[in-house]
């Protein structure tokens, strides 16, 4: 069974998976989450925008971890009773010009992570409620081979 | 024309938890101002409440809450909401209505009962309010957001978290003697790096509680500060509450992602650089009159932010001067010599009021065991959810 998206039409599911943000018509700049109805560049008045596809890769800007579970709306992944899992977190910037937060990618933490460091959008599993598995993008160090023997 | 103001009364309910309603802590904050001016309370003509979104309707029309609680007198009222920069726009607010004319004695106060843990958002369902979606989508907690600010100064200027822990040794000895402080005891950087780790690479005791507490200032006219003896009082030179702008670049609490530069470029300052260049601006002082600071240290590591972004140094180099003891009482710029949110704890509504409240006895030469000695310059600074900021400059 497929995951569905934790929030709808904020990212593509698939082999390829992407953030969705949206162009303003007028003056170009892209917003995520999509901006809607009105340009919030002060400089423009434009009320159109065009959907569009961020790239699936970008620059950490920053990263850290949640080693105690977050309170309420947070869903946890563990069923019942199941220990807490920490999990990592990190602020990308895209080559549109802007940083989007996400976690990292399941298997990854800290310790995987550097500032400046490149990192893919991917798709994966958030929690699981009555209507089953809803799904999340996140981020996942590019780890090119032999970079771990670097210093 | 001067654009000045005075600071003729300060006063706080201790922070702590408690127990008990926010009005109580308000009014015991709003009598001890009165009392510390001289002012009775039937001149206050402008009530400002600093809003609480935890307490219920009382909460959010915290202004005639107070002013039922001192008992009606028939003043005007506002109540003012800005996040953690509540208090300093409810000042800005009476600053403003005194300059123009329109009232001469205004009593703020801020006060809040605050639950145990991480600060969370209200109860329901909101799918297009980035505080809740960064909890649902994310987990994203406030201190997640301090450590990305934290693990920058790592990566980018070579900040460990012995320095980190060292803010807090400095922050806990300044507060020792604070009788408003909640937490007045040493602690040593072992403590502090061998404390739990929250959010990387911040541990428990890098990151600040949360705190029932209450303060209020009596802000009056000049003139009515002269006519009742007080010939030289510490005045409000500055209040920045000034929005970020376009683009802003640098990831905010409680934001999923940043403006886009890509058209627009860069601005010239970050949005905490603007909060003091505002604020120097409008006094037409800089950073090297001052001679004091209280600012927001959320977790350790932004009050190094902060001693950067006021201009007390060049960026990347704060964790320089925190080593020298450039930043302890006694230092070339003590920065929170009241202990700051370290010995605190955040009491959203009442805190930019606290920090106003610790300048005001600095300037006065009454901060008895934490006092720096011969300042006549002071500055605040803290930054909230949702573009919300302030940066008070005071002096005598």
């Amino acid at each position: 069974m497929t995951a569905t998206p934790a929030i709808e039409g904020w990212f593509t599911t698939g082999a390829d998976p992407a953030l969705l943000g949206t162009r303003c018509t007028t003056c170009t700049t892209v917003f995520f989450p999509k901006a809607d109805g009105f340009c919030r560049n002060p400089a423009c008045g434009g009320e159109t925008f065009e959907e569009v596809a961020l790239s699936r890769r970008g620059r950490i800007w920053s990263y850290t971890d949640a080693q105690y579970q977050p309170p309420p709306p947070f869903i946890p992944p563990q069923a019942e009773g199941d220990p807490y899992e920490p999990f990592a977190l990190a602020a990308v910037e895209l080559p549109e010009g802007l940083v989007v937060l996400g976690q990292v990618a399941r298997g990854y933490g800290v310790d995987d992570l550097t500032v400046g460091d490149e990192a893919e959008l991917v798709v994966e599993t958030l929690y699981t409620d009555e209507t089953g598995e809803r799904s999340i993008w996140r981020w996942k160090p590019v780890q090119e081979l032999g970079q771990e023997a670097d210093a | 024309m001067s654009n000045d103001v005075a600071v003729a009364g300060v006063g706080m309910h201790p922070w702590g938890k408690w127990g008990k309603s926010f009005v109580t802590y308000g009014v015991h904050a709003a009598r001890a101002a009165l009392a510390d001016a001289g002012v009775p309370w039937t001149d206050v003509d402008f009530v400002v409440g600093g809003e609480t979104v935890r307490n219920g309707y009382g909460g959010y029309v915290a202004g005639a809450t107070f002013a039922q609680a001192l008992g009606w007198n028939g003043a005007r009222v506002a109540t003012s909401y800005a996040a953690c920069a509540t208090g300093a726009q409810a000042l800005d607010t009476a600053r403003a209505r005194i300059l123009a004319g329109m009232c001469e004695v205004a009593l703020v106060v801020g006060a809040d009962t605050t639950p145990k843990g991480f600060l969370a958002p209200n109860a329901g369902e909101r799918w297009d309010d980035p505080d809740w979606l960064r909890f649902r989508l994310l987990g994203m907690t406030n201190p997640a957001y301090f450590a990305l600010y934290a693990r920058r100064r790592m990566d980018l200027y070579g900040a460990t978290q012995a320095d980190f822990a060292q803010v807090k040794v400095k922050n806990a000895k300044h507060g020792l003697h604070n009788p408003n402080a909640r937490y007045r005891k040493e602690v040593s950087v072992e403590d502090v790096l061998g404390s739990a780790v929250v959010s990387d690479p911040l541990h428990l005791l890098d990151i600040c509680a949360t705190s029932d507490g209450a303060a209020a200032v009596v802000l009056t006219s000049l003139d009515y500060a002269l006519r009742h003896g007080l010939a030289s009082p510490v005045k409000v030179k500055a209040i920045s509450t000034v929005t970020p702008t376009f683009p802003n670049t640098i990831m905010d609490m409680p934001n999923l992602s940043t403006d886009s530069s890509a058209v627009v470029g860069v601005p010239e300052r970050t949005f905490k650089e603007s909060i003091g260049h505002a604020a120097y601006e409008e006094a037409g002082i800089g950073p090297e009159d001052v001679d004091v600071a209280e600012v927001y240290d959320l977790s350790t590591a932004l009050e190094l932010d902060w001693v950067e972004d006021l201009g007390l140094c060049k960026r990347g180099e704060a964790e320089a001067l925190l080593r020298a003891g450039d930043t302890t009482i006694g230092g070339r710029i003590p920065v929170n010599p009241s202990g700051g949110l370290a010995c605190f704890g955040e009491a959203v509504p009442a805190q930019a009021l606290a920090q106003v409240c610790e300048l005001t006895w600095q300037l006065r030469g009454q901060a008895e065991g934490r006092q720096v000695e011969g300042a006549r310059v002071g500055i605040t600074a803290n930054q909230g959810l949702f573009g919300h900021g302030s940066s008070v400059l005071l002096a005598v």
